[in-house]
Formats: C-alpha cells, structure tokens, sequence
C-alpha cells in the first residue's frame, strides 16, 4: 500500500508551504489563463509573459488548490522560467509521461518508444518529487492542471 | 435557544450486521463510511432481493403470459406501491420510475416546462441547490429566454424567506431543495410550497438529501411534484423516483419515447399509454426497482421517525464533539440547529485543503467526500472552492464520529507547519 510519505515528499510540502512566482502579471504584455478541476473545483489563475523570441520572461500564479496542484504549480513556475515555449511544450510531454499520460499514443509503438527515450531524458529536476502522485491516480489532475493551463496560456498568446 | 437533548431510538441497536461492506477493512483498518449523502451503503435484505430476481425470475416486464414475467411484473408493481406508501402519495400512478434524481428533474423541466413555459416566465430557485436543479433550468432558460431568480441564504446558512414573496411575483415555477447536501438545512418546504401556490406557481421539491433521512408525505408537503434517488436510501444506483400530481402528470407531453410508454402506435403517430407508464420508455430497470422496493420496506420496519431521530442525536452529538475537540480549528458550515439539520457535515479543517485533510482520512479508512459536491454558485457564497464533507445514515454511529476525529488529528499533525 503506498503511504502518505510516497505523496507527500517534503520537497512537496515546502512549495505549498512557499509557493514561487505567486502573484498577478500586467495584462498585456501578459496573458491571464483560468484552469479548473471540475471534479473538486480547483482554480488555478496563470500569468505568462512571452518575450519577442517566444521565451518565457516571466510567470505568476494565482487561483487556489490542494498541495499537490499548488506545489506543482509553484515548482512549474520555477522550471519554465527563461525557457523557449518549445522546451516549455518538452518539459510538458516529459512530465506529463511521468504522470502516465501519454498523448501521442496513436503513433507506431517504435514512435513512442523513442519519444519515450527523448523525454526521459529531460531533466525534471524537483519535479521527480511529484512522481509518487501516479500511486493516487485520483490526484494525477491536481498536478497536470497547472501544466495544461499554462499550456492554453502560451497557446492563445501565441494565437 | 436551548435545544433539548435528542434521545437516539436506534442507539444500541447494531444495524452495521445488516451491510456487508461496513465489515469490510481499507489499508488494513475496518471501514468507516461517512459518505452517505453521496451514496447509501446497501442492506443484505436489498441484495438478496435483487439476487433473487436474477436467480429466480428474470423476465422483461408488461409483456409475457409466462409465470415468471408476470412474477417479475408483480415484483416491480409492489415495489411502485411500497414506494407510493412510504410517500404517502394518493395513486400508484404518481409514482414514476426514473434512473436517478437527476432524470426525474430533467423530466419536469424539459416535459412541464416545455409546454408550459413562454419568453419572459419566471422560475425561482436558491443558492442552495444541486447542479442537478441549476443546469437543467439553464437549458431551459437559454431556449425560452425565461428569467431565473435565486432565494438567497441566510449566514447561517439556511433560506433567507424576507423577499419571498416578491422573489415569486409573477413566477411560473419555484424549484428547491428540501434538504441542502452541503449545509444539511432542512428547508421549510410547506412555506415554500404555500407561497409558491400563492403566487400561481407551481412547486418542484428536490427530495434527494430528505427522503432517505425523514418522513415524507407529499399530500402534506404541498409540492407538485418531487424527486428523489434510491441509492441514497439503501437502494441500489440507477433507479430514482419523479412523483407528481396526477392532474398535471395527465396534461404533460411525454419525456422520452418508445416501447412500454405507448397504447398504441401507427404510421401517422402515437397514443400515450396511462400513468405512470407513459413516462417510463423502455425496460425499466427491473431488478433496482425491486431493490428499492427491498430498501423501502427496510426502513420502514425502522421507522422514519426513528431514523430521523437516531440522525438528530447524532448530528448533536458531532457539534458539540467537534466544537470540543477542534475548537476554532475546524469550521462547520450550515445551522447549529439539530432540528433544522441532519447529519451532513461540510467543514473547513484548519488551513488544510480538502483534498489533503481527506487523503490522510482515506489511510485510516475514513470516507468522506472532497469536493464542490455538485453546489459551485453554493461554494462561491460560501467563499470556498471545495470542502470535506462527512454524512451519516442509520448504520453510522458515535464510534465512526470519533474515528473521525481521531482522523482529523492525524491529518493535523501530518500538515503540521
């Protein structure tokens, strides 16, 4: 049975306790996002602020949560700062198969296997924290919903 | 106001031997469920009621000669009748079968509403009600451009009546909750029904929260029409019951169409077979019908008034433990009041998000709901996203409320910053 430990790792708890980058962008030049849970009514509010060469200049978060979607938000933050939207969409993918969800399954299994390899070579960095989330599988849309919300966000900035 | 003390009639008595999955154990631990507003536990007696159906004589119903359809027939009729009795409603051909609570709503919204609704009427609901008696009304709204006004709440998280009347001034309908599944209020339905009737409306009762927890007679009730689910009251998922006032059930169109619900059928049209057939399209489903049946005649050899009761002491039991315990720690929403509120507990436990608080409860196998529980315009009012929610039934007792709280220690300490 896996316990509250494999969850809650302290790294977790230390982004709740002190969440990064909280706070409200200027819009414009920012782009204001809303992401919801319908399941527990989560929200989740993310300010992204693209630069001219599609980097991430700056970012804010907002909105309310449970720890996991509030650390995952707050370590997101963190790792997408400086990053161009494409290795922002890598960081993605690579996370969201830490979460087992793959979205490109529909490709030949030789296709996937490789862009399983790719992505598992992208550094997670604290993010590895949230893997034991996978052991709750109720919880995987606490942590994937600050991902899919920034995700929308760079989408319509870039629309 | 002093609240005498209410004396529990099931106390000692031990209905947990009746549910097979109370004896079970989660993570090691023996089960405590405390999610009942979500959905019942299911007594043996319901069980073996549906087992037998499949076992012994599994047929369609209405159709066949043989023994064992009309068996089967006879089953689902006494369970309309079981039904019927435990709502006190007038004739069996009020009492509609439906797959749940929600169908039941839709039903009236989209068969009453639709023929008797027009550009600008005006429906009345409150911030207290379920997706299910919002979102229907949407749909109906954005197709009849009609106007939906709200019964707001009091702090104390019961009905605000002051603008009652004007609220209704003109309205065509008044839909609301007997019981809040957040707040555990118990609405004064029969103030609502009389100004309602007052105003040339008619009333819809939600009666998914009291049905299961007290007694109902819809003759008393004042309402026109009434839904309910049988999952929350022992029964089985996938039967939920529409009662309605036979005289406007008679003049609505039919909801869904096909076999069962027809006299007869030609190339040029359809007739409508009698109630409460004609709203019953399709197999119904058989052996919930029976199951529900089962569950009817299970609470009833309690008693309601019993059960009503039982929940009253322990509903005052859980105030005055927690208030104890948790002091400002923990914040339950909805009236103080044990008899205006039954045994639905939605609280905020410190700073910790429900999500959290009941995934620590979930490792000492406690169950208890996280979530907006279904009610968002109602957890906006409240000015939060979600709560924990903890319920009980007739099978809960004062041992499941201090594991409870032990739980909610756990939890405590576990956030502990």
């Amino acid at each position: 049975m896996p316990g509250l430990e494999d969850l809650y790792r302290e790294i977790i708890l230390d982004h709740y306790r002190n969440p990064r980058n909280r706070g409200e962008l200027e819009t414009p030049p920012a782009h204001r996002v809303e992401g919801f849970n319908p399941l527990c009514g989560d929200e989740i509010v993310v300010y992204v602020d693209l630069d001219d060469a599609g980097v991430v200049a700056d970012i804010r978060i907002g909105g309310q949560g449970c720890s996991i979607s509030q650390s995952s938000a707050s370590m997101m933050s963190a790792a997408v700062k400086g990053k161009t939207t494409d290795e922002v969409a890598e960081l993605t993918r690579a996370f969201k198969a830490m979460m087992s969800i793959h979205e490109s399954s529909l490709e030949g299994s030789e296709a996937e296997a490789a862009e399983q390899e790719a992505l598992a070579n992208v550094k997670l960095g604290d993010l590895e924290a949230l893997r034991g989330v996978v052991k709750f599988p109720v919880r995987i849309k606490c942590a994937t919903l600050a991902w899919n919300t920034l995700a929308q966000g760079i989408e319509e900035s870039n629309a | 106001m002093a609240i005498a003390p209410a004396s529990d009639p099931l106390s000692g008595t031990s209905l947990k031997a009746d549910f097979p999955l109370l004896s079970r154990t989660v993570h090691g631990k023996q089960i405590v469920y405390l999610d009942s507003a979500a959905t019942s536990q299911k007594p043996e007696q319901v069980l073996a009621a549906m087992d037998l159906y499949y076992r012994n004589f599994n047929a369609n119903v209405h159709r066949g000669v043989y023994a064992i359809a009309e068996e089967a027939t006879n089953a689902i009729e006494a369970a309309r009748e079981g039904v019927r009795r435990f709502i006190n409603a007038r004739s069996t051909a009020e009492i509609i079968f439906t797959k749940n609570a929600t169908e039941s709503l839709n039903l009236v919204i989209q068969s009453w509403g639709r023929a008797n609704l027009s550009d600008g009427d005006v429906v009345v609901l409150t911030h207290m009600e379920h997706h299910a008696n919002i979102v229907p009304w949407h749909m109906l709204a954005a197709e009849k451009n009609l106007e939906l006004r709200w019964i707001p709440l009091t702090d104390d998280g019961q009905l605000d009546l002051t603008d009652l009347d004007s609220l209704l001034k003109g309205a065509k309908a008044l839909s609301a909750t007997a019981m809040s599944n957040v707040l555990g209020a118990f609405n004064p339905v029969r103030t609502l029904t009389d100004a309602a009737r007052a105003a040339g409306a008619i009333s819809i009762i939600d009666g998914c929260q009291s049905v299961p927890h007290s007694i109902t007679d819809v003759q008393a009730m004042g309402a026109d029409f009434l839904a309910f689910s049988g999952h929350k009251m022992l029964g089985p998922t996938g039967i939920g019951v529409l009662w309605g006032r036979e005289e406007l059930l008679d003049a609505m169109p039919p909801f869904l169409g096909g076999g069962e619900m027809i006299r007869d059928v030609r190339l040029d049209g359809f007739t409508c077979n009698e109630l409460p057939w004609k709203f019953e399209a399709g197999t119904p489903a058989i052996a919930e019908i029976i199951g529900l049946g089962a569950a009817v005649n299970y609470l009833e050899a309690l008693g309601m008034d019993n059960v009503r009761a039982h929940e009253r002491a322990l509903t005052e039991y859980t105030l005055s433990t927690f208030s104890e315990r948790f002091g400002d720690d923990i914040s339950i929403h909805g009236p103080v009041d044990s008899s205006i509120r039954g045994g639905v507990f939605s609280f905020s436990f410190k700073d910790l998000h429900p999500h959290d608080v009941s995934q620590v409860l979930d490792q000492h196998a406690v169950c208890v709901r996280a979530g907006h529980h279904c009610a968002k315009p109602l957890m906006k009012l409240l000015g939060v996203g979600a709560t924990a929610r903890a319920s009980v039934y007739i099978y809960n007792d004062t041992s499941d409320i201090e594991s409870l709280g032990d739980a909610l220690e756990q939890a405590g300490a576990f956030f502990a910053f």
